[in-house]
């Protein structure tokens, strides 16, 4: 063995290694703090949105029955029991009227955008706008469906709120539909195109359902955010007390809109209405949209 | 090389192993000897442009039928440009413009009247990835004659059964026919595509490196499928591996690269277009001899 | 045996021109799409072109005053929104700082923290609270929380409301509940899903070997994200806010159903007030001419001041973006 050097032991004692965190307790204490504080944001979210659902499933689920979903609303607030069979009604009607003029349009719309116009300036205005759409506030529209429509037509209907409805969807879909065609690769055209099949052809039996899963998850979400919407229905659609079952023809109402209108009072007899109203919508709008969910899970192009 | 444009025998071109002709024209029943000589495609003076830039240059071919025509080089020379031009696939990129004269059994292919649906139904086309359909196999192989017209479902049965035998894919799927080809391996599915390419009863089957996304059992299978369909089409293959060009092919167009001293830019040059034994042993530029010789490339 | 239009392989075509319908299906199915996205610039020119020719006599009549009056008082003709404007303000920056920090820490939490499993988890819960409806938060705000909360702000009024800033915030007490904090706080939840999904998209595009490199130099979890992730996503973090400030300030129900109703602009936190889309809503049923037109006028400032934030925050995440991905 050589000989040590002076101040060698100091040195090795000075650099003993060790494989132990030498964190500081600051920095160590400081991770925790924030991995904690990570950890309770979520529970901030996550606490209300368990509050919201237990109340209204507890609550609602003590007045919906099938007499609720199909009994008429009593004329008057303070009037204890059933029913809210008009508003759904109404907001079945309605909202498959929204989507069966928002989803077509939307789709076609999405389609020009993706396989024709690309890049060209008509699309550009288009995406633009789309995306200038998706920003309008609710009420906005439904202001617009007032002036627009029912102004013309006197009357304040299911269709006008069916109309507002679709406004609020359109640009919904034709941005997932779009980014959904977007996601089928290019080569799939090229083969289909190289055994001669036209444009159309390629379109419609290629592309569209390879994009399909897509498409339909993105479609629900809209329905789901379109059965939810309440200024619109009540600035164009009016107050029903009974079922209509006829969209173009007198006033209609809707789960969201009589949510609204009974969540202001102070009687519990309406306040439980309300309740078992929103029991109704937000099982079909989670409905929805877990079902999307798992449609594009399960069978989207990834 | 002249020759005539309706195709009576020009003047004489070593036609590689003459021998087979009459052995397997008898036993397939198919065009005799003299159609070998027929020029399916008469190109001329072709030039590709993308936007300004001058992708390929003055390439003078001709293709014959039933033969195996490769174009061979190194990467980006032009050959799968002037591959795409036979069936018009250039026409879906943005920009690109075609000079010079492309016939097709003497009939301009991009005459002003032509229909690039009708030239594609005739002229098939594999490519460099199997792109099947996410749709079952069956599906896949029926899509081009369900489009031409054919809906009868014993006629499509009867079409998808020819197509994957020629394709040497019908004894490992015909139990699965239902299943989604995206479930195929690599291999499969490139086959795959030749049954679907094949399907429409095509004059031409256009390949485009068909076999570089493949290992080197699935580029056997592919190739000995080529050997056994040979004499019902007219294959172009676009390929980077020249062996695979001298084990499969008749007559091979070699391309390179130009760098133009002007503007910098690269352009494809045809340099030699010959039957494959006298490309590989005895080419006549020196370009070529150094690449078939494995000196650059 | 096969289709019959195509020739049997070796004998040539007469000539390659069409032979069925099909190129007049392609343009017309061209054409079809093309009518479907102008419908949609179709929609817009139609909402832009209505609500402004209908609001037009209500600006005509109050000019600048619309936005500098604070006295809204419909049945003396007097149109002054800046109470409104500043409800919508106030509402929209208690949304935003409560939200921020939490969305900002789920979407951490997404991205550094939690194990695989648990991500989903974590979306499913930020997808649900983005599908509540707005009315059901406007309906559990006013009748579970407004009410909780009453009796809370009373006894935080009544510790600090002397107090020199404190009480110019916190004093006057609770009410009825319903008030600009509450209100906020509802909104809060309501924004902090899309603020959470922007930002994690955001977080994504970090490079893997920056958060690497922090770690391998002995960094703690919390510093590399610090270090590495946070720097980076500076620009697409504030694009997010804006993005759920477009939405805050868009939200009509859940906060008419929770901020109360009343018309002066006051700084006590806990008092009531009122914001532009809410008094769209409310007031719609009874108006009538000029004040209808207010009404529409308000609505038209409300889309200006949303389509505003809504395009700059878009720009700046971009921006941001794309800044990231080149570097």
């Amino acid at each position: 063995m050589t000989t040590v050097p002076i101040g060698a032991d100091d040195l090795a004692a000075a650099t003993e290694v060790t494989l132990e965190a030498n964190l500081t307790p600051r920095r160590r204490v400081t991770n925790v703090v924030a991995t904690v504080a990570m950890v309770g944001s979520f529970a901030v979210a996550a606490i209300p949105l368990a509050l919201i659902i237990g109340y209204v499933f507890v609550k609602g689920g003590q007045v919906v029955d099938l007499a609720f979903l199909t009994e008429s609303i009593p004329n008057s607030y303070r009037r204890v029991g059933p029913g809210m069979g008009p508003a759904v009604v109404g907001t079945a009607l309605i909202t498959a009227a929204a989507s069966a003029l928002s989803i077509p349009l939307g789709v076609l719309g999405a389609i020009y955008l993706n396989e024709y116009g690309k890049q060209n300036r008509l699309a550009r205005t288009i995406r633009f706008m789309t995306d200038v759409m998706t920003g309008v506030p609710s009420v906005v529209m439904g202001v617009f469906i007032y002036v627009v429509w029912v102004l013309r037509f006197k009357e304040q209907t299911g269709f006008a709120g069916a109309l507002a409805l679709a406004c609020l969807m359109l640009p919904i879909v034709v941005r997932t539909t779009e980014e959904m065609l977007r996601l089928v690769p290019d080569e799939l055209r090229l083969a289909s195109l190289a055994l001669g099949a036209r444009q159309w052809r390629t379109t419609l039996t290629v592309v569209l359902p390879a994009a399909l899963p897509g498409i339909t998850s993105g479609a629900m979400l809209a329905v789901a955010r379109a059965a939810g919407e309440t200024a619109p229905i009540m600035l164009v659609t009016g107050l029903t007390y009974h079922a209509n079952w006829n969209l173009f023809e007198g006033n209609n109402t809707t789960l969201a809109s009589q949510i609204f209108r009974n969540a202001g009072q102070p009687y519990e007899a309406a306040q439980l209405r309300a309740y078992g109203a929103a029991f109704t919508l937000i099982l079909l709008v989670f409905g929805c949209t877990l079902l999307a969910r798992l449609i594009s899970r399960r069978f989207s192009i990834k | 090389m002249t020759h005539e444009e309706d195709g009576t025998p020009m003047t004489p071109i070593p036609t590689p192993a003459t021998t087979d002709a009459p052995a397997t024209a008898a036993a397939v029943g198919a065009a005799p000897a003299a159609a070998r000589d027929r020029v399916v495609f008469d190109v001329r003076d072709l030039s590709v442009f993308y936007g300004e830039y001058k992708a390929v240059r003055d390439v003078n071919l001709d293709v014959h039928q039933n033969e195996i025509t490769a174009f061979i080089g190194p990467s980006g020379c032009g050959k799968s440009t002037v591959l795409r031009c036979f069936n018009r696939m250039n026409d879906v990129i943005p920009g690109a413009r075609v000079e010079g004269d492309l016939r097709y059994h003497g009939i301009d292919v991009y005459g002003p009247k032509v229909e690039p649906v009708e030239v594609r139904r005739r002229i098939g086309m594999v490519f460099q990835k199997p792109n099947p359909f996410p749709k079952s196999i069956f599906d896949n192989v029926a899509y081009g004659p369900r489009i031409a017209g054919t809906k009868n479902r014993g006629e499509l049965t009867e079409i998808v059964e020819r197509s994957l035998r020629q394709a040497a894919l019908w004894d490992e799927v015909k139990d699965r026919l239902d299943r989604s080809a995206l479930g195929l391996s690599g291999g499969q599915q490139q086959r795959l595509c030749i049954a679907r390419a094949v399907a429409v009863n095509p004059e031409v089957l256009l390949m485009d490196e068909p076999c570089s996304a493949l290992d080197p059992i699935a580029t056997g299978r592919i190739e000995d499928l080529m050997e056994n369909i040979k004499d019902r089409y007219t294959i172009i293959i676009v390929t980077h591996n020249m062996q695979q060009a001298a084990r499969v092919s008749d007559r091979c167009a070699f391309f390179t690269t130009e760098v133009s001293e002007v503007s910098d830019t690269r352009t494809g040059v045809l340099v030699e277009y010959d039957a494959t034994d006298q490309m590989f042993s005895n080419p006549s530029d020196e370009r070529t001899e150094n690449y078939v010789t494995g000196r650059f490339g | 045996m096969t289709a019959t239009t195509l020739p049997p392989p070796g004998e040539a075509p007469d000539d390659l021109t069409s032979t069925d319908a099909g190129a007049t299906v392609d343009t017309g199915f061209r054409w079809a799409t093309l009518g479907a996205g102008v419908a949609i610039l179709v929609v817009l020119g139609l909402i832009a072109w209505a609500s402004i020719t209908k609001s037009w006599p209500a600006f005509r009549d109050q000019g600048l005053g619309f936005f500098t009056k604070d006295r809204w008082a419909p049945s003396q003709g007097s149109f002054g929104a800046l109470s409104m404007i500043y409800g919508t303000m106030v509402v929209s920056i208690i949304a935003l700082i409560v939200a921020v920090p939490v969305s900002i820490g789920i979407a951490l939490f997404t991205s550094e923290v939690a194990p695989r499993r648990l991500r989903g988890l974590i979306t499913l819960v930020v997808d649900l609270l983005a599908a509540v409806p707005s009315v059901v938060y406007g309906l559990w705000g006013v009748v579970f929380v407004a009410p909780s909360v009453s009796g809370f702000y009373d006894s935080i009024s009544g510790a600090v409301g002397d107090w020199p800033i404190l009480g110019f915030f916190f004093g006057g007490g609770g009410g009825s509940g319903r008030s600009f904090l509450t209100a906020g706080l509802i909104l809060a939840l309501m924004v902090t899903p899309i603020i959470t999904s922007v930002t994690r998209e955001v977080f994504a595009t970090v490079p893997q070997g920056e958060k690497d490199a922090a770690l391998a130099l002995g960094a703690t979890r919390w510093e590399m994200i610090r270090g590495a992730v946070l720097p980076h996503s500076f620009g697409g973090m504030v694009g997010a806010t804006m993005l759920g400030l477009g939405r805050a300030m868009g939200e009509t129900i859940a906060v008419a159903l929770t901020i109360g109703s009343s018309f002066q602009i006051r700084s006590e936190l806990f008092r009531s007030g009122a914001a532009m889309p809410s008094t769209i809503a409310l007031e719609w049923g009874e108006a009538a001419g000029t004040h209808r037109s207010a009404l529409i006028g308000l609505g038209v400032a409300l889309f200006a001041a949303t389509l505003a934030v809504n395009s700059a925050a878009r720009a700046v995440v971009t921006r941001a973006e794309r800044k990231m991905r080149g570097a």
